[in-house]
């Protein structure tokens, strides 16, 4: 039985941002021991409501803090970060978050359109990003590409760039990690929802812009909504939250439409699961873990 | 009200910023010089974090159907009220039916028109700035357009005992003659040699075109990275590290540095290299494309006093026009 294998974390480096910013590097390498770090020490923070502290952003392998110098002095902040620190044990540690069907529309004409205008921006000029993520990890197809990508749940473990955007590592042992370069030169353009990959990470870019990841598809939903008309936004503009599970489907081009179609009436309702996350249990046996936790989706 | 009967350049309705939603990918924005908005509010008798009018390189020239005091403060520009010449950093008085008319900058980017009572635009989580990346907040999330209509709030009790009030000349910053941008080094600098970081300190840098709300891309000293093998999930360049959240005012290096600004985003996998002291963002923000800059490196607590003799400062301020 396959496993997550734990990494023992080096002390962490606390960094001042200017006067109002602590910035906490917990590894240079991704990990989910250095993820559910940054989300177990940010959600204790938060819990503690510390006067002074008023934003608390966890990352992929770090978080970051910003305050008031004038409440709470920088060097208070890191003495309180360390002491969250050493209170937090990950062994003993679960949460409460959600698992969300994701349908994606891989090899879809938006985003096909939009690389093949950018070729000149990669390394492979002449295969598509997805031909050339396939073989760069060792598949035989962009089919069997596909399938491993959509074939095991992503936990969100970071969210920035922009509003919305997700940033997502796949629920799998390292051996089994999906990891690409991102273009050589980022793309002006990039269509809104696009499912792109870069580093070990799948983004979902809520807008249209500029981007460097490997384009593979699109998904119908959205990760923003700054109008708030879908039920799923009626609290945030923004529907990913770090610490949610993602489970990438992969539809057909009249599914997707479909789904727009209702997306765009307003009248969509994301499928969406509440489990409790346990990391012990996940390390275990991730396998086995991301089926238990599909079920719950899929019934 | 006030209508736009022309906007300039960029100008967007600002106030102090947008807090709390920094980890879903907010930015902060606001008044990009917070100093010379906040003066400008003190002026009219606003709170601070009243909506001001923020205009870039070009002020607009907007016209009032009611009798307003306002105050313009920041980047040095020519203004006039129906063609009489007003002074900027004091409180003026202009009267329903009275065209405001603002010039070119030609000391500073940024100046701000503080109208007493605010400008109240609809508030989105708690603030009224602007974001135009996505088209947030301010004023139908974008820069004003000729014809817009600005609704205002309630003047101030008392606000028309201010007109003639001034800023004693003394803490009026000559944003040009600002040329040392204080830096506190550290975030992910190990990934620079010890030359490269010495270089960032003792060279000039010179603001490029691409300078912005969301971050002024400097030009200068080649940057030099220590070579390493990259460490999983961060991408093959240099310049990558595994995606982590950028401090507001922190400098980014993909090749030429960027310093982000109030609009930037928060977060990526560029190394991030030091971060632009509180006080030495609104200086910044008042660069002009192709001047010149030095990095200056301080530690934390400089940096902390620095933030707290400009809030002595600004007590002064107020205090003089109460």
């Amino acid at each position: 039985m396959s496993t997550i294998e734990r990494v023992t974390l080096p002390d962490p480096r606390y960094e001042f941002g200017g006067d109002d910013h602590v910035f906490v590097e917990l590894d240079e390498a991704m990990s989910f021991d250095a993820n559910f770090e940054a989300m177990a020490i940010t959600q204790q923070l938060r819990k503690k409501d510390i006067d002074g502290i008023f934003e608390i952003c966890p990352a992929n392998a770090s978080y970051m803090v910003r305050f008031e110098p004038e409440t709470i002095d920088p060097h208070t902040v890191v003495e309180t970060l360390k002491s969250v620190a050493e209170e937090t044990d990950l062994s003993e540690y679960q949460w409460d978050t959600r698992i969300v069907d994701f349908p994606v529309l891989y090899e879809d004409e938006w985003t096909h359109e939009t690389l093949m205008r950018f070729r000149d921006n990669h390394q492979d000029p002449d295969a598509t990003d997805l031909e050339y993520s396939a073989q760069l990890n060792g598949f035989d197809s962009v089919d069997e590409f596909i399938g491993a990508h959509a074939g095991a749940p992503h936990m969100v473990t970071m969210v920035g760039f922009v509003p919305g955007l997700p940033w997502c590592f796949q629920m799998v042992p390292k051996d089994e990690q999906i990891e690409v370069p991102k273009y050589v030169q980022p793309r002006t353009d990039t269509p809104s929802r696009a499912v792109g990959y870069g580093g070990a990470f799948t983004a979902i870019y809520p807008v249209q812009g500029a981007g460097g990841y490997q384009l593979y598809g699109r998904t119908p939903l959205e990760v923003l909504d700054t109008d708030q008309n879908l039920a799923d936004f009626a609290e945030s503009m923004v529907f990913p939250q770090p610490g949610d599970i993602l489970d990438f489907r992969r539809i057909d081009r009249t599914e997707y439409d479909e789904i727009r179609e209702q997306i765009e009436a307003g009248t969509y309702e994301y499928t969406i699961e509440s489990v409790s996350f346990s990391p012990e249990e996940f390390f275990a046996d991730p396998h086995g873990y991301n089926e238990m936790l599909t079920e719950v989706l899929r019934g | 009200m006030i209508t736009v009967s022309r906007p300039g350049v960029l100008s967007t309705v600002q106030d102090l910023g947008r807090f709390g939603q920094y980890h879903i990918g907010m930015p902060p924005s606001g008044a990009m010089d917070p100093f010379a908005h906040r003066v400008g509010n003190y002026l009219v008798g606003n709170d601070e974090d009243a909506a001001t009018i923020e205009m870039t390189y070009q002020g607009g020239a907007f016209e009032f159907d009611e009798d307003r005091v306002v105050a313009l403060c920041g980047a040095t520009m020519a203004a006039t009220i129906d063609d009489e010449p007003i002074n900027m950093w004091e409180a003026v008085s202009v009267e329903a039916g009275q065209t405001l008319d603002i010039q070119y900058a030609s000391n500073g980017a940024r100046s701000y028109l503080a109208v007493a009572g605010g400008v109240d635009v609809e508030p989105l989580m708690d603030s009224r700035s602007t974001y135009t990346l996505i088209g947030l907040g301010g004023y139908e999330g974008r820069s004003l357009e000729e014809g817009d209509e600005l609704a205002l709030g309630a003047p101030p009790e008392g606000a028309t005992d201010r007109i003639g009030s001034a800023v004693d000349d003394e803490y009026i910053p000559d944003y040009d003659s600002i040329d040392s941008i204080r830096v506190v080094f550290g975030l992910c600098d190990y990934r620079l040699t010890d030359a490269c970081k010495e270089r960032m300190t003792t060279e000039p840098w010179t603001v490029t075109p691409d300078a912005d709300r969301v971050g002024y891309r400097l030009e200068g000293p080649e940057l030099e990275f220590v070579e390493r093998e990259q460490p999983f999930g961060a991408g093959t360049d240099q310049s990558n590290v595994v995606d982590l959240g950028y401090p507001v005012g922190s400098i980014q290096v993909p090749q030429q540095p960027i310093v982000l600004m109030q609009d930037a985003v928060t977060g990526g996998g560029y190394a991030t290299v030091g971060t632009v002291i509180s006080v030495d963002r609104g200086y910044l923000a008042q660069k002009r494309t192709h001047q010149e800059l030095y990095f200056e490196s301080v530690n934390v607590d400089d940096a902390v006093a620095a933030r707290k003799a400009q809030q002595e400062t600004l007590a002064t301020i107020r205090k003089s026009l109460e």
